[in-house]
């Protein structure tokens, strides 16, 4: 059974050879951290050359310590102590492998394995970069790995051994087995680490104390990137939540899931900056404090999550070394980065010069509106803690508060974004810029309407969506066809309008459909909770459901309750659905694995519960409306982004880079 | 791993959470009942309304919570109650008593700070002169000839 304990010794090395290759890592990346900087300074070219060779080194001998790690996971390795911990051999290979970062030291490996990454792809697509200024990233960027090799190495080192190796693992947890989970922490992570990539630019730009039209440019692709797969990882991660934790709850405002979301909300702010940097050289030294920022909220998310500070005050006392270690991490990077800043940002005039009414403006609001609501998450996630601290009181900050006091920012940004979005450069009028806009104004708040006198008594939530959707997606649209112009070939124009121009549209579609998704879940959500009888019809909303069935079944790694029930609508079946309670005996966790019918207009979603004593199951079933609108607006936010990084611009820079070589500041 | 601790936590049964014994007869009160639930804290889980919750101390609050009702107690005075045994640290809605203020007005207060700071530097790229009023220097000047000679 246990494969690992009579593994061949060829293999069982590796163990040992990925734990060199990560030592061996951290040495390179010290060396790439002090020696190119040294050589920037003084314009020693063959000091700057060598953080090439050294960010692919790092990379690669990471990638090896990675893999190695993985491959203790996959042939089961129980003499390594994280195997033990988290896998079991009768686990199905999928969860083998994503167990390598299902738990904390795979995860921070992962973590700096990400770092090493970006560090690697900016020197290989870097070469347009002015040699010093790709220097000193590659510099700031092996800096942080350094941070987190040593992090790995003398906190949390994955390849420690155990000295009798069991014969079998205690199991990942169990909600953790499922294939949106399993992908779910590598988005995320290549999002919140990719941030180290504009981090680094920003303070190789302080350093330089240069930022331009150019650096606006080639920090701009590496935002995108890390803002969709933050994207993707945010979706994935509620996606799972809503079919696995089995009451259709997409969102819950914890710490945990905040802190994923502030780092979300000032990238989306950040690659907005960074248009008004590129196109009109304005905006600069917030474009690069929220650079700083925007990295800053993944190493506090980061430090939340590994710390479990607001978890528990008490699971940081259990591990106070890692949480301190991540605290100094923070403390480093954040201070020194501000205070590079406060030094050199008076250095960084804005050069464009714009009306009130313009661009500029509205990317200015939208930066405002971003960075206040992400303030606003901040405020609400760290306050039970400064109230514990300061005041002397044990309170809670749920939901409730979130939803109050950050949905008006998003609605404020919704209503604001067409008419933003359809302004020129410098100088705009409000009125020229609305005028187009009218019909579909007026159509969105009819379609607003129409969902007010539908509902009966309900909140206002659910018609402030249903018009946000409306209006953005109209909006964008309309924005659209005004580029094409007038007269013939209209659409030929749109076809050849700039990539970037169709990822701005298409983002801006799916935060309206995200939005009227999130309302319509919200507020036109309906359930029931009942006892059900086999073969006894109930109904719910105009559904007809019977439980016609509950069996026994055995899985692989689990034993399962799973009912059948037939749903129908209008004396027609829909679908034969099979809710299941699960039992993993290892790991001894029951689970609940919904049985969802999905529809575009809405989710029937059914839960078994336990048998009664006196006959028949409890069964809950929840009637979701526009749920799948949710995620659907998600990958189109995220698929606007890839058309963004797709655009012409970003691939034909490698020229821009010759002209717009910085002159130095010294 | 961001969902590994979240789940560890809480979720630790997710079997059920309101059952179905608990429902009161009277359908208006019951949804009163629920409306409230999804406002107070489980206290041995994380971040989990009772509503939500299936451990058997969310259970127990949901049944007192139902029992209050029954007696005939307003909304308010049945989350008194339950505030008055277990603190605020129940309430998902944190009130705005006290230093909680500072909560509540830190999102409006930030607003109005950002658009007056943002609001003063659109103004002032506004007079700002444009950057082709402002003479080359004789840097840019010698760079301009190379590219034009080229």
């Amino acid at each position: 059974m246990a494969r690992g304990a009579q593994a061949p010794y060829s293999y069982a090395m590796i163990t040992e050879l990925g734990h060199f290759a990560l030592s061996l890592a951290f040495c390179v990346a010290i060396f790439q951290m002090i020696v190119p900087l040294i050589g920037a300074n003084k314009r020693w070219a063959g000091w700057m050359a060598v953080a090439e060779p050294a960010a692919s080194t790092q990379f690669i001998l990471t990638a090896f310590a990675f893999g190695a790690l993985m491959w203790a996971f996959i042939t089961s390795d129980f003499s390594l102590r994280l195997v033990v911990l988290n896998s079991h051999s009768l686990k199905p290979m999928l969860y083998k492998i994503s167990g390598t970062w299902g738990n904390h030291e795979g995860s921070m490996l992962l973590w700096v394995l990400i770092v090493s990454l970006f560090g690697a792809m900016a020197a290989w697509f870097g070469g347009n970069l002015p040699p010093t200024l790709r220097a000193r990233v590659l510099a700031i960027q092996s800096a942080i790995a350094v941070a987190f090799f040593a992090f790995i190495l003398f906190t949390s080192n994955p390849f420690l051994r155990v000295a009798v190796p069991p014969f079998d693992g205690q199991d990942l947890n169990p909600l953790l087995q499922d294939p949106g989970l399993a992908f779910h922490p590598p988005f995320l992570y290549l999002g919140y680490v990719g941030l180290s990539m504009t981090f680094s630019f920003a303070v190789a730009a302080l350093i330089e104390g240069r930022v331009d039209a150019a650096w606006g440019r080639w920090v701009r692709p590496w935002t995108l990137a890390a803002w969709v797969f933050l994207t993707i990882g945010i979706a994935l991660g509620s996606w799972w939540a809503y079919y696995e934790l089995g009451w259709g709850g997409f969102w819950f405002w914890d710490p945990v899931e905040n802190a994923s979301f502030m780092p979300w909300l000032l990238a989306a702010a950040l690659l907005h900056s960074a248009i008004v940097v590129e196109k009109r050289e304005s905006l600069k030294s917030w474009t690069i404090l929220l650079a700083i920022l925007a990295f800053g909220f993944s190493l506090i998310g980061t430090f939340i999550v590994r710390s479990g500070l607001l978890t528990s005050v008490h699971a940081f006392a259990n591990d106070p070394e890692r949480g301190v270690f991540i605290l100094l991490i923070m403390a480093f990077f954040m201070g020194g980065a501000l205070t590079l800043f406060a030094l050199r940002a008076s250095a960084m005039e804005s050069k464009g010069v714009f009306s009130v009414v313009s661009r500029e403006s509205a990317l200015l609001l939208n930066n405002i509106l971003l960075a206040v609501a992400c303030f606003v998450v901040f405020i609400g996630t760290m306050w039970p803690l400064l109230a514990e601290m300061f005041f002397d009181r044990k309170l809670s900050v749920g939901p409730p508060f979130f939803n109050a006091a950050f949905t008006p920012f998003m609605v404020l940004l919704g209503l604001v974004l067409p008419i933003g979005s359809a302004m020129p450069w410098k100088r705009a009028q409000i009125s020229r810029a609305v005028r187009p806009l009218r019909y579909v104004f007026v159509l969105a708040l009819a379609i607003g309407g129409l969902a007010f006198a539908m509902q009966t008594g309900k909140s206002l939530l659910g018609p402030v969506g249903m018009f946000l959707g409306a209006w953005l997606v109209m909006g964008t649209v309309v924005d659209m066809m005004q580029r094409t112009g007038r007269g013939g070939d209209r659409l030929g124009r749109l076809m050849r309008l700039p990539r970037a121009d169709w990822g701005k549209a298409v983002a801006h579609s799916g935060l309206g459909v995200t939005m009227a998704g999130i309302a319509g879940l919200t507020a036109w959500s309906v359930d029931d909770i009942r006892v059900a009888q086999i073969d006894v019809q109930f109904e719910v909303g105009s559904y007809t459901l019977t439980l016609t069935d509950v069996e026994q079944v055995q899985g692989p790694n689990f034993v399962s309750t799973m009912g059948e029930v037939i749903l129908a609508q209008d004396g027609e079946q829909i679908a034969v659905l099979t809710p299941e309670k699960r039992f993993y005996p290892v790991a001894e966790m029951p689970t609940t694995e919904a049985a969802i019918d999905y529809d575009l207009a809405r989710d029937v979603y059914v839960v078994i519960g336990d048998g009664q004593t006196n006959g028949g199951w409890a069964v809950r079933t929840y009637i979701k409306p526009m749920t799948n609108w949710i995620w659907i607006g998600c990958a189109l936010m995220a698929l606007g982004g890839l058309l963004s990084l797709s655009d012409r611009r970003f691939r034909v820079a490698a020229g821009a880079g010759k002209t717009a070589r910085p002159v130095p500041a010294e | 791993m961001k969902k590994l601790l979240l789940i560890i936590l809480l979720w630790a049964t997710p079997l059920a959470a309101v059952e179905p014994d608990e429902i009161l007869s009277d359908p208006a009160l019951e949804a009163r009942a629920r409306e409230i639930s999804k406002g107070l804290r489980c206290l041995v889980c994380r971040n989990e309304s009772i509503d939500e919750s299936s451990a058997s101390l969310a259970r127990d609050l949901r049944l007192l919570l139902r029992e209050r009702l029954v007696a005939g107690d307003s909304d308010e005075e049945a989350v008194d109650f339950i505030v008055a045994r277990y603190g605020e640290y129940v309430l998902l809605n944190p009130t705005t008593t006290g230093a909680n203020w500072l909560l509540w007005a830190a999102g409006p207060l930030m607003l109005s700070l950002a658009v007056g700071v943002g609001f003063g530097y659109v103004r002032s790229r506004a007079r700002a002169k444009a950057p082709d009023q402002v003479p080359l220097s004789a840097e840019e000047e010698a760079k301009l000839h190379d590219i034009l000679k080229n």
